[in-house]
């Protein structure tokens, strides 16, 4: 009975949270590189903002996004009650602990998600990106993803906008208008090293970010 | 029920007959071409006036609920168009509170003034009040880098997105002397005939049109602009008796809020070129986004008010 009502109440919020995205934001996936299909994929996604998983949540069709989940740090999604709630029930994401002295083996419980059907969101860049750069260096995540499951499509995924709609540090979101874009799928090349590929990955994802004109 | 609200029932309904012909005109065309083909120039067509049957349902009905409709209807336009806008002017983190001031707080009052009817204020709240208070809110912030750009891109994008928006819900505030509450009749008048003068300058332009008026910008012609301006003055002759200007005085407001508009249409074609996008944004499927759609009305909105409040009050 507990279950049930909150997975009820989890399905009534994240309605309103695509709400209030779709409000404030006019959230809108640009499918250039795949088409919104139910394929096995890793979307990988620049980090600007906290808001950066929910949209591309958000942005995903009903069937899409019912067998995604989106990979999370369990020492930000952990700390309150209700954090708990949006990470575990909500966005039942995939929850890593980060910090050093816990030995909890992401890799393994990304795997395993994996094997169970999911598809997954990951930020390869680790943290919020702050600086001027378009992207951090990439952690060697995605490539073991890539390497342990190769069937897997690997998505890039950029998320334009979130850094000025909702800056770190500030309370009240911008009404500016965000926009998702799915860029081709990658796979790890037989013979390519972890560099290489991801020099590759970051390269496919930054080659998605809208040109400003100056 | 009022004389008013019959005449705006009698023009919604005359908005769907025309609508309902020209929709049948399209499939009809679209029935005649051979399978699998596709002709851009009909498709353009089909597009604007499916969006045009929203526009004059919506549009409709908040004439006929009257200030309260026409007032909440126009805010959220421009919400969505100010959204559209910022969305692709210059702007840094020390800009945050202005820009949120823009849209929860400058927005609304303007709207709430327009509500109320306060002339004096919605006149010149935007370009005096808020033009003068948010510099002063990014300034605080210590980051001097664009400032001059960054102020002037958010300052045209409430000029345009609210001020200019505004004027249109505001011609329901105007006292005109004898004319009681048929104000909200010029707000049809403002919006038949500069769209009317739009669509038919398109349709002429794509037959005989030969010289660009932009080059390069715009695919405007002289020629299109020309009979498009006449057509709206013709408009305003038969839609004279909505108004209380008298046939020859509506001619020449109808043909300058068209010509107004056109001008308005074809400085968002290089605002749009500067920022190298197509359309504003996507919230209109096919047809780009809200300023996309209310360039030329925006435009000539609050020219009209202003002429007919000189005139006419």
């Amino acid at each position: 009975m507990n279950r049930l009502l909150t997975s009820f109440a989890a399905e009534i919020a994240g309605q309103a949270i695509r709400l209030f995205a779709r409000f404030i934001t006019a959230v809108r996936a640009d499918w250039q590189g795949i088409e919104p299909v139910p394929r096995q994929r890793v979307y990988f996604a620049n980090h600007t903002s906290n808001g950066d998983m929910p949209m591309i949540w958000s942005v995903l069709p009903p069937a899409l996004r019912r067998q995604t989940r989106p990979v999370a740090a369990a020492d930000y999604w952990l700390t309150s009650k209700l954090r708990t709630f949006a990470g575990r029930d909500i966005f039942k994401a995939v929850l890593i602990d980060r910090r050093p002295e816990v030995n909890d083996n992401p890799m393994e419980k990304i795997i395993a998600a994996i094997d169970e059907g999911s598809s997954l969101i990951i930020f390869p860049e680790g943290k919020r990106n702050m600086g001027d750069d378009l992207l951090l260096p990439f952690k060697a995540g995605i490539y073991n993803i890539g390497k342990a499951r190769p069937d897997v499509d690997l998505v890039p995924t950029w998320v334009a906008n979130l850094n000025t709609i909702m800056p770190k540090g500030e309370v009240i979101p911008l009404p500016l208008i965000c926009t998702v874009t799915f860029g081709a799928p990658l796979h790890v090349d037989a013979d390519e090293n972890k560099d290489a590929f991801l020099a590759r990955a970051s390269a496919s994802l930054a080659a998605l970010a809208p040109k400003v004109a100056t | 029920m009022t004389e008013t609200t019959l005449d705006l029932i009698m023009l919604s309904l005359i908005g769907c007959g025309i609508l309902v012909v020209l929709t049948l005109v399209g499939e009809f065309l679209r029935a005649r071409q051979p399978a699998d083909t596709v002709n851009p120039v009909l498709e353009t067509y089909m597009l604007r006036v499916q969006s045009w049957w929203g526009m004059v349902i919506l549009l409709s009905l908040a004439l006929i609920i009257g200030r309260l409709g026409v007032v909440l209807l126009f805010a959220f336009a421009s919400f969505a168009a100010l959204r559209e806008f910022l969305t692709l002017t210059d702007k840094v983190k020390a800009d945050h509170w202005a820009l949120a001031l823009a849209f929860f707080v400058v927005l609304p009052l303007q709207y709430l003034f327009v509500g109320m009817g306060w002339e004096g204020i919605l006149t010149v709240f935007i370009p005096v009040y808020a033009f003068l208070l948010l510099p002063i809110v990014s300034a605080l912030r210590g980051d001097a880098k664009r400032f001059l750009i960054r102020v002037a891109e958010t300052q045209w994008a409430l000029m345009i997105t609210v001020f200019c928006v505004s004027h249109v819900p505001a011609l329901i505030t105007l006292q005109i002397p004898g004319y009681g509450d048929r104000a909200v009749l010029l707000i049809a008048f403002l919006v038949i005939v500069v769209q009317c003068g739009d669509l038919l300058e398109y349709f002429f332009g794509r037959q005989i049109g030969r010289t660009k008026v932009a080059p390069g910008l715009s695919p405007k012609t002289l020629e299109g602009m020309i009979c498009g301006v006449g057509c709206a003055m013709l408009i305003g002759a038969l839609l004279a008796w909505l108004t209380p200007f008298g046939i020859l005085p509506a001619m020449a407001m109808a043909g300058v809020a068209s010509l107004v508009g056109m001008g308005g249409n074809i400085v968002f074609a290089a605002i749009k070129r500067d920022r190298g996008v197509k359309d504003w944004s996507h919230l209109i499927p096919g047809q780009g986004g809200f300023v996309d759609q209310l360039d030329s009305v925006v435009f000539a909105a609050p020219v009209f008010y202003h002429l007919a409040r000189f005139f006419w009050t």
